[in-house]
This record gives structure tokens, C-alpha cells and sequence, in this order.
């Protein structure tokens, strides 16, 4: 087992790619073993950003929790905040009211493109493309400006609490989605412009890191990584939460199964979220943007679980409680692990470059991997 | 026909390459396009939204008063332990005993800026303020006493 | 007219007039010498921030605006913070061959200078067979590479030095191709003799479209010889962190830095002279007056000018496309550029000896 050091046996190379590795996007270590430029084996090492978040939930009340789930998938931090608050509030057995339902939906879709405008410019800077960051950066600074408006915060929101949403929408905030469609739509070609068209780009991607319908199932692979291989697996669709089953949108599927077909999808998923956003940005219903709920919360004795789609897939959200005001153990099922376990099996055979490629269509957040 | 489908995929792929190149052209040229902030330099200019999570404050009126009756909510609401409530006792004018805060210690080191606390305080005596530029050399600066010397609660806060 | 020539002119004749041949030699070479070095370090320098600049407002940033007037003192800034530098050598490191690998890049970019004729009459060697020397001599570049990668002790450094050599010199061969198909029209292979003869119009315009196809594949090649983007599979830091220079800082890392962007300079440089007519201004057939305002601006002003032409043209490729594979960068050559250039060699060369160019 102590390969991580030298050569194997029969003269492969073996290497650390992180955890401090430009690639890897954060504290990830894989020992890859390599033949030449060719790719034998890739053994994904865990644990240099556990924080161990699903113990400390343990200790905080079901208020409280919520905030520390923000440090788990910090891109979609909203999502994750709404998936707790889903749980907790089927367990309390709270209706939220239809504002905060609009609400929460409008959030989590305006995460989702930026969490994926992150990525696009992320994945392009794997690929050696620098340009592409800043100018995601650029639309994606105006979804943060939004949320810094509504919610306070531009990463770590804890706008979501059980019942509803923290405080009502800012003033501002229909007008200011609307200009920030409009930019997202006058810069959206922009992005075929410079990377999807790109014929480099298009042969690095094509034909890569396939994997097939069965494998992304038997792998558990979730959200836009099993999607791109054609297994319909959208929870807003197959499970509607909130308001899903009201907004008409469409789950997007490729049936590549290769690093472009996941590509594709988050992509296209963008302008989905656009179309979600603009059906419910004009119809905020008047209410209330909270449901009245007790003081301290208590989750009567029993297990609830919950899931929701965030950015990178699957999100699940599992609560035991024992009746008291913390609960006796939570488990968080993140998209980001599941979908790390089928690298090894899509990169065997393929070129270094290509690691980086997949890598970057898995759309890995580190802290969402290890908690 | 090989060679022509040979000419045709070398044909797109410069196309596709100029297209790219013309974008970045674009932007070379434009420099209205930029969007970089002057950070320090734009202090004076940047306003920051009112709902900004940047610390936590305790407002006081004229009087040096705080509406403070420390209750300890936020103290229970806080995930981190950040914040601390010493209450005393007063004697009111009647000869009543009376609960009130001797000080409100806030670490601002252990603070997400997770905005329970305030909207756990049923006086509205703490607000979020929108400063973030936070970072002092000696870390002790950072535990603060939120209720100023000598400040006493606001009439008519129960 | 202002020009060069007439200052080292003026420069020899003085110095002949005081010391012996022999002397006289000596204290010139020092003095190519020394020039040759500051002109080295202030084009550093130069191309470095050039470089931020571009890659900054293609963007949508400013890019260095801190120090100096608009920044422009930047990169002195840079240069001074690595030289203060610790210069690590790894453990296990073969010494001798890492802390020479940067000298001998830095060498070898300095060579490549000599027979390049920076304006009418200035020119360090006019030797006969320039562009053989040109040629020959930037193919030792990658001995630099594949030294710094194997004495490195760094597997990100091996795999980026290996890949460095098989991509230089597959890349020699199309950029030699592209060479030859001007040599052929010029049938000279003396810098100079190349330049004057684009005195009645560049080879870009005077050699119909083969001459164009091989400058665009000049250019490719040498993007790729340089290991610049797209073509940069050599220090590809997303997979390699930093490929063969991983374990290089301070002053060492700066001169591979520099390296690099002298030998930018030189292929444009070369492109220039050999393409777009190097310090030939740009006439357009009978129009005489605008032939002479032509003819007023410098010499040194026209190359410097194409020169810095080209340059920007690799910049904007680097900044505007993703890194290609390295299966794919050797197909690229093998199956496209090489084969390309082969029949496009045997059409100038029809063109040469009818005589079809203007």
C-alpha cells in the first residue's frame, strides 16, 4: 500500500495529484497510477476537510443546524440550508406559506446558476482556458449582489429556517432578477462563443470519460453527472418539493454519457433555471414569508429524510430524532461523493489531461465530499 | 470524399477558433466593459446593502440607552457560543429588584454572521451593522463589549 | 534620417581611430555583448507586463495599475521579489544539471539573437546561413527543458519534460518547413539577403496564398515551440501544477520566465523578418508619396512594430483558447501541419521556379 511513494512494481508511475493541486479545486488527494500519460488507476483519498459536521449538527438545536450545512456544498448553499429546512419542517408537520414556497424556489434557482456559472468558468480553467473564469465571474457577481440584498450574505446565506424564509424579499429584488436575466441572456451566446464552439475544447471533451447509464446508477451518481448519461434523476421532477410540480421546466437530458454530455447539461440546465425564474419572478404571491412556529423547535420521536436536487445532484438530508431539541444523529447523503466514486471507473485508460476534463464536468465541491 | 472532408474540418476548426479569438478581441478593445472594483480606494463610494450580515451592534439613543433587557435569547440562539450575556440587578425607584445587562460580550472571532441571534431578540436590541473590514493584530480587539460604558435600558422595554 | 546604423558606424570609426584591430574587436564584442543582455532584461520585462495587460483586459480586469505610472513598473517590482527569493534545490536533486538548466535556457535564447537584423545595417553576425543557424540553434532549447525536468527529482517535472521533447521536435519540423518555403523564394539563407528581397513587397502578399498558409503554420509551430498556450502541455498547471519548472523559484525560475519570453520574441522576430519583411517598410507598388512617408518612419520602428505584432497575436491565442491533449498536439502536427506543409512546400516551390510571385 505504500505505492504513494515511489513506482509500483511493474514500472507505473505513481503520483499525488493535491491535496494541494491547482486541479483538484481544494484539499482533494488522488494517488493516480499512471503508464506513460495513460491513466491506470485513480484511488481518491478522503479527509482533509472533514469538519465533521453531521456530529456538531448533533449538538445544535434544529434552528440552528441549518447555518453549518451553508460550509458543506458552500456553492449551492442555499439549497442545502432548504433541504434542511425541509426536513425539519416535515417533521414538525409546518405548512410554509405560499410566499415563502416562491421565495425559497426563486433562491435556489438563482444558486443553481451560479453555482454552475462557477463551474463553467472553473471547468474552461482546467482546461487551460483562463478568459472564460472572470467572465463567468462577471454574471455570477450579479446573483451575489442579489443575494447580499435579500439574505445579507453572498456565499453563506442562512436565509432558509424551518417554516420559511428568514426575512421578506428586498424592495429591490424582482427588479434586480429581472436585469440579471436580461444580462444572462444578452451574455449567454458568449459562452458558446468561447468555449462550447471551440474546437479544442470540443475534442477535448468528446469522447471522454464515458460513462455509461448503468455505471452512473450502480455508482449512485446524481444531478447533472448521471444525467449526462441519459438516467433521469431529477428530484424537482421525480419527487417534486416546493413549488416544482406548479413551474413548467423541463429535466435535462444528454445521452453522451462523455465529459461534453455533462458539460451540455449544466449548460443547458442554466437556461432552465432562467425559464423557473421567470415564471415565478412576476407571480410572489402576498403573505406571509413565514410560518408561525414555536420558540424551540422538538421533531417528535422518529427518522425523517428529505431530498432535494442542489447544483451538483442529490442531496439527502436524514434526521433521527429522539424527541428533544437536537437531534440524535444526522446523516447528509451529498451529491459530490457519490459522484467522486465513479472517477476512477471513467478515467481508467484515458490521458492525464482527461482526468482534469472529468474532474471538472464532475463539478466537485471538496468540503460538499468530505462534510 | 477524404480530402474534402479533410479541407472542411480544418475549415471549421479555424472558424471556430476566430469566433473565440473575436470575443476576446471584443473585450481587448472594449474597456468600458471592465468591471473591476477599486477596492480601497473606492471606500468612501461603496455602499453596501442594509441587510449586509457584517457584525453584530448593540444601537444606543442620545441618552446612551440600549433596549437590551437581557433576556439571554440570543445567547441561546447562537449556534457558536459567540455571544454572552452577564446580566446584574437593579433597584428601580420602587425599591424593585431588576434584571438588566451588565454587559453583552460578542466574540466577533467565533461569529458566522448567521443572523439568529437578532432574529431571536424579542426587543429588537441587536442589528446586524455593515462593516466587514474586520481584521485588527491582536485578536483580544475582537471580543467586544456590544452595551456602552454606563448605558442603561430604554424606557418602556420589557 | 535617424537610424542605427549610422551610431555603430560612428561608434567603430571612433574606436578605430584609437586603438589596434585587434582591440577594436574585443571592446565591440563587449559592447554587443552588454547591449544584447539590456536589451534582454528591459524585453523581459516589457513582454511580461505586455502580457498582464492583455490577458487582463481581454478579462474584463485592469490588470497591473499599482506601481509606477499605470503600472507600468510592475514587473521591475516582480523582478525584484524574485530576486530576494530563496532559490531552493529539492532533495535529491541533480545539482549540477538544475542550477544549470536556466543558464543554458537563458544561453540558448541569447544565441538565437546574433543573426537577427533588428534594423537597416544592425545586425550582431551577419552570418550566411541565418536561418540555418536560427533553425539549428532553437532546437537545443529543449535540452534546457528535458535537464530542468530530470534533475528536478519531481514527477510532475519528468512527465512535463518529456512531454516538451516529444513536442518540440515533432513542432521543429513544420516550423522548418514553413522556413525553407521563404528560402525557397528568397533562395538565400542569409537574414539580410531575405529582407531585401521583400524590398518591392512582404512574401505574405508577394507569394500568394501557399506563402500565407505557411506563415499561419509558422506561427503554430512556433507557439508550440515556445510552449506557449494552447500549446503549453510542457507546464500545463492544471494537470502539471507546473510541469517542468515545478520546482524551480527565485532567480531560477525567473530566468526560465525570461526564457520564455525572449524566445517569444525571437520566433516573432523571425516571422517578421522572414513573413511581413522585417525592417522593410511597407510600400504599396506605384504610389510614391505614400511610399516615402512610408520610408520616414525608422527602420528599427517597422520590425519592432511587426514584431510586437506577432507577439500580441500569441498572446491573444493564449488567453483566448483552452490547453490542448498531448495525443491531440501530436496529431495536430502529424496529420495536419506536417503533411500541409509538405504540399505547400511543393507549391512554392512550382511558384518559385515560374517565377509566379510578384
Amino acid at each position: 500500500m505504500h505505492e504513494v511513494l515511489g513506482t509500483t512494481t511493474d514500472g507505473d508511475l505513481v503520483i499525488n495529484v493535491g491535496p494541494q493541486h491547482p486541479a483538484t479545486h481544494g484539499v482533494l488527494h488522488l494517488v493516480i497510477t499512471l503508464h506513460g500519460e495513460t491513466i491506470r488507476k485513480v484511488d481518491p483519498h478522503l479527509g482533509y476537510i472533514h469538519r465533521s459536521i453531521e456530529k456538531m449538527c448533533e449538538s445544535l438545536t434544529y434552528r440552528q443546524f441549518i447555518y453549518v450545512t451553508s460550509r458543506m456544498d458552500y456553492l449551492s448553499a442555499h439549497i442545502n440550508n432548504h433541504a434542511c429546512a425541509l426536513c425539519v419542517e416535515k417533521g414538525l408537520q409546518v405548512e410554509v406559506p405560499a410566499r415563502a414556497q416562491y421565495i425559497r424556489v426563486l433562491m435556489d434557482e438563482l444558486t443553481r446558476i451560479a453555482s454552475h456559472e462557477l463551474w463553467w468558468g472553473a471547468m474552461a480553467m482546467d482546461l487551460g482556458a483562463f478568459t472564460p473564469f472572470f467572465h463567468a465571474f462577471r454574471e455570477r457577481e450579479n446573483i451575489n449582489d442579489i443575494m447580499e440584498e435579500t439574505c445579507g450574505a453572498r456565499l453563506t446565506m442562512n436565509y432558509m429556517v424551518p417554516g420559511g424564509v428568514m426575512a421578506d424579499i428586498h424592495p429591490n429584488f424582482q427588479k434586480r432578477v429581472k436585469s440579471f436575466i436580461q444580462l444572462f441572456r444578452s451574455k449567454f451566446d458568449e459562452y458558446n462563443e468561447m468555449v462550447t464552439g471551440n474546437i479544442i475544447f470540443q475534442n477535448r471533451m468528446k469522447g471522454v470519460g464515458y460513462l455509461s447509464a448503468e455505471d452512473a446508477i450502480s455508482y449512485g451518481c446524481t444531478g447533472p453527472t448521471a444525467r449526462g448519461s441519459g438516467v433521469s434523476c431529477d428530484v424537482r421532477k421525480i419527487m417534486p418539493y416546493e413549488l416544482y410540480n406548479q413551474v413548467q421546466f423541463d429535466e435535462i437530458l444528454e445521452t453522451g454519457g462523455d465529459s461534453f454530455a455533462r458539460y451540455m447539461v449544466r449548460l443547458r440546465e442554466m437556461n432552465e433555471s432562467i425559464n423557473i425564474i421567470e415564471q415565478v419572478i412576476d407571480n410572489i404571491p402576498e403573505g406571509d414569508y413565514q410560518a408561525k412556529t414555536k420558540a424551540v423547535l422538538k421533531l417528535p420521536k422518529g427518522e425523517f429524510y428529505t431530498r432535494v436536487e442542489t447544483a451538483r445532484g442529490e442531496l439527502g438530508v436524514y434526521i433521527v430524532s429522539e424527541g428533544g431539541t437536537t437531534p440524535y444523529r444526522i446523516k447528509f447523503r451529498s451529491p459530490g461523493f457519490s459522484n467522486l466514486s465513479a472517477l476512477d471507473h471513467m478515467a481508467r485508460g484515458s490521458k492525464i489531461g482527461d482526468l482534469v476534463a472529468m474532474m471538472g464536468t464532475l463539478d466537485l465541491v471538496i468540503p460538499d465530499i468530505d462534510r | 470524399m477524404f480530402l474534402a472532408r479533410y479541407i472542411k474540418s480544418i475549415f471549421q476548426a479555424v472558424r471556430s477558433l476566430w469566433i473565440g479569438m473575436r470575443r476576446t478581441g471584443y473585450y481587448f478593445s472594449h474597456h468600458k466593459e471592465i468591471i473591476t472594483q477599486q477596492y480601497p480606494d473606492n471606500r468612501e463610494t461603496l455602499q453596501l446593502p442594509e441587510r449586509f450580515k457584517g457584525e453584530v451592534v448593540m444601537p444606543h439613543n442620545e441618552q446612551n440607552e440600549h433596549r437590551c433587557t437581557g433576556c439571554t435569547a440570543c445567547e441561546l440562539a447562537c449556534p457558536n457560543g459567540t455571544i454572552k450575556v452577564i446580566t446584574k440587578f437593579d433597584i428601580t425607584p420602587e425599591g424593585k429588584k431588576k434584571k438588566a445587562i451588565d454587559k453583552l460580550v460578542y466574540h466577533l472571532e467565533l461569529c458566522t454572521m448567521c443572523n439568529l441571534c437578532v432574529v431571536a431578540c424579542p426587543s429588537d436590541a441587536i442589528v446586524m451593522a455593515q462593516t466587514f473590514e474586520h481584521s485588527v493584530f491582536d485578536r483580544n480587539q475582537l471580543t467586544k463589549i456590544l452595551n456602552n460604558p454606563g448605558s442603561k435600558i430604554m424606557e418602556g422595554v420589557e | 534620417m535617424f537610424s542605427l546604423s549610422g551610431i555603430t558606424t560612428a561608434l567603430h570609426d571612433w574606436l578605430s581611430g584609437r586603438f589596434s584591430e585587434a582591440w577594436v574587436m574585443l571592446i565591440e564584442m563587449l559592447l554587443a555583448g552588454i547591449a544584447v543582455i539590456s536589451f534582454f532584461a528591459i524585453l523581459g520585462l516589457v513582454l511580461v507586463l505586455m502580457e498582464r495587460k492583455v490577458s487582463a483586459w481581454m478579462q474584463i480586469r485592469l490588470g497591473p495599475n499599482r506601481v509606477g505610472p499605470k503600472g507600468m513598473l510592475q514587473s521591475f517590482a516582480d523582478t525584484l521579489k524574485l530576486l530576494v527569493k530563496e532559490g531552493m534545490t529539492p532533495n535529491g536533486a541533480d545539482k549540477l544539471l538544475f542550477n544549470m538548466a536556466p543558464v543554458m535556457a537563458m544561453v540558448i535564447a541569447m544565441l538565437l539573437m546574433a543573426p537577427i537584423a533588428f534594423a537597416k545595417d544592425f545586425q550582431l553576425w551577419d552570418i550566411n546561413i541565418g536561418v540555418l543557424y536560427i533553425s539549428a540553434v532553437s532546437s537545443l532549447s529543449v535540452i534546457s527543458i528535458l535537464m530542468a525536468g530530470w534533475a528536478s527529482n519531481n514527477k510532475y517535472s519528468l512527465l512535463g519534460a518529456m512531454r516538451s521533447g516529444a513536442q518540440i521536435v515533432s513542432y521543429e519540423l513544420s516550423a522548418g518547413l514553413a522556413i525553407l518555403t521563404i528560402v525557397v523564394l528568397s533562395g538565400s539563407l542569409n537574414m539580410n539577403d531575405i529582407v531585401m528581397a521583400q524590398e518591392n513587397g512582404w512574401w505574405i502578399f508577394k507569394g500568394h496564398i501557399p506563402v500565407i498558409i505557411a506563415f499561419v503554420i509558422f506561427i503554430i509551430a512556433v507557439t508550440a515551440e515556445t510552449n506557449r498556450a494552447p500549446f503549453d502541455l510542457a507546464e500545463a498547471e492544471s494537470e502539471l501544477t507546473a510541469g517542468f519548472h515545478t520546482e524551480y523559484s527565485g532567480m531560477k525560475f525567473a530566468l526560465f520566465f525570461l526564457a520564455e519570453y525572449v524566445n517569444v520574441f525571437i520566433v516573432c522576430a523571425i516571422g517578421a523578418t522572414l513573413f511581413l519583411g522585417g525592417w522593410m517598410p511597407f510600400h504599396i507598388g506605384n504610389w510614391d508619396g505614400f511610399n516615402r512617408v512610408m520610408d520616414f518612419i525608422p527602420s528599427s520602428i517597422w520590425f519592432l512594430g511587426k514584431t510586437f505584432l506577432l507577439i500580441f497575436l500569441i498572446m491573444w491565442f493564449r488567453w483566448s483558447f483552452p490547453r490542448l491533449r498531448i495525443d491531440q498536439l501530436l496529431n495536430l502536427e502529424w496529420k495536419y501541419l506536417l503533411p500541409i506543409s509538405m504540399v505547400n512546400i511543393l507549391l512554392v516551390a512550382a511558384i518559385a521556379i515560374l517565377g509566379w510571385h510578384f
